[in-house]
């Protein structure tokens, strides 16, 4: 039979509208059609139609963006960025990193830059292994901690004990959350702990903590101003205060954690 | 891959939200439920693949899953307003108009008609990238893209303020 005798298609007519089909097939559909009046009535009346809706709404392509969009899109790259971008364009913690910032200057200055870029790594890792941590226990139903918080007194005590300092639990109980307990785990530079708090909805955030870097090392015994990481969905907020490591870790926005560190730090 | 790569795909996808939704609001809305998706879902977007088809996958889904909603809610009874506003609506055929009546029609078309319809001809987009987006076999895309076309060219041509018309109309096209 003739090829060009067949009638064409609907999925060829609307390659024919659409242009879409390699150039062989597109002459050979053209041909095709020529012979085809039926074909080329629907053709046209589908062009037609294209032609239309491609107007349709146009102008919000020149539109200019509204506000609540282009914040969106910044929501999108805040979770990837270090807290020193944020910090220029947010003035919510502005007081707060104040009072850090001026430490944290002070002793980058006398800094070699081996040994900072040694403790970046350290505090990288410190971040990383309270995110595992976080990923590992606050899933668990049955056994979430070690020591729940009915026994608070004796967790604090244990774990101060291991840390080799003396902790304290902050209270988080305005901001919806309280506290399940803790654990004690392994870290890089020794002991650490965590402490899992969960509020109304079953919501779960840890503190994590412990020694950061060599506590003998001079150069390890500094401070820094608050950091954000993100790992796919977990954000942890941390900061590192002589020597000594906070990471408070959750699967929530980012203000919204940072408005809980801002409630525990002060309170440590 | 920086901001403004994605700032570039807002225009296109509230053009589409909007025409899909049929309102202002509600395409915004959406726009900003899909950034915020890919926000939350960011490292699933592999790096140097298609961005907009990607969004656009997010959005889809978005409202599909809103669309069973809508559903509903037009089983309730929400929905029968639609036209009555839009014979209210009634003007010389000016271009607005004519845009008026364009998406007044679209809004009669089942969604996953309308999908197709307005991926290919509004955004351009390849057949095989519809399929993916909508997650169906593309000889589906096809179907629907024709029955979309044929209604849609019925419904135009329609004389479209009498609500009888339409009525008889669609149960014909059925």
């Amino acid at each position: 039979m003739d090829r060009n005798a067949e009638a064409l298609t609907d999925i060829e007519l609307h390659q024919l509208v659409d242009g879409q089909g390699n150039d062989t097939d597109m002459a050979s559909l053209r041909e095709r059609l020529a012979q085809d009046p039926v074909a080329q009535a629907k053709v046209a009346a589908w062009q037609a139609q294209r032609e239309l809706l491609g107007g349709l709404h146009r102008q919000l392509l020149d539109e200019p963006i509204p506000v609540v969009l282009t914040e969106a899109v910044q929501q999108v790259y805040a979770s990837q960025q270090s807290l020193a971008q944020w910090r220029r364009r947010s003035g919510m913690a502005a007081a707060l990193l104040l009072s850090f910032g001026a430490g944290w200057l002070a002793h980058q200055v006398g800094t070699g830059p081996t040994a900072g870029t040694a403790l970046a790594r350290a505090q990288a890792d410190f971040v990383q292994q309270a995110s595992s941590a976080y990923a590992v226990y606050s899933p668990e139903v049955r056994h979430p901690v070690e020591v729940a918080a009915a026994d608070q007194a004796h967790l604090v005590q244990w774990l101060s004990k291991r840390i080799g300092r003396q902790l304290k639990v902050p209270d988080l109980s305005a901001q919806g959350y309280a506290l399940v307990g803790g654990r004690l785990l392994p870290g890089s530079a020794g002991a650490r702990a965590q402490f899992m708090f969960q509020n109304g909805s079953g919501g779960r955030i840890t503190l994590y903590l412990g020694a950061v870097g060599d506590p003998a090392k001079e150069a390890d015994r500094q401070e820094t101003a608050f950091r954000f990481a993100a790992e796919g969905q977990l954000a942890s907020f941390y900061w590192v205060d002589q020597g000594f490591g906070y990471a408070l870790t959750g699967r929530i926005q980012r203000d919204a954690l940072m408005a809980l560190a801002q409630a525990v730090y002060p309170q440590l | 891959m920086n901001r403004s790569d994605l700032v570039a795909q807002i225009p296109g996808l509230r053009r589409y939200a909007r025409a899909l939704t049929g309102d202002a609001w509600a395409a915004d809305d959406l726009v900003q439920d899909t950034l915020e998706r890919a926000c939350a879902k960011w490292h699933l977007w592999a790096v140097g693949s298609d961005l907009r088809a990607w969004l656009f996958t997010l959005m889809h889904n978005l409202y599909a899953s809103d669309a069973r909603r809508t559903i509903r809610q037009q089983q309730a009874g929400v929905r029968v307003d639609l036209n009555d506003v839009t014979q209210e609506l009634v003007a010389p055929e000016t271009a607005n108009e004519l845009g008026l009546d364009l998406q007044r029609c679209l809004l009669m078309l089942p969604e996953d008609q309308r999908t197709v319809l307005l991926l290919v001809s509004l955004e351009d987009m390849r057949y095989e990238d519809v399929a993916r987006i909508t997650g169906t076999p593309i000889g589906t895309v096809m179907s629907r893209l024709s029955r979309a076309r044929s209604r849609l060219q019925a419904l135009l041509a329609a004389p479209s303020r009498t609500p009888s018309t339409q009525t008889t109309l669609l149960r014909r096209l059925k």
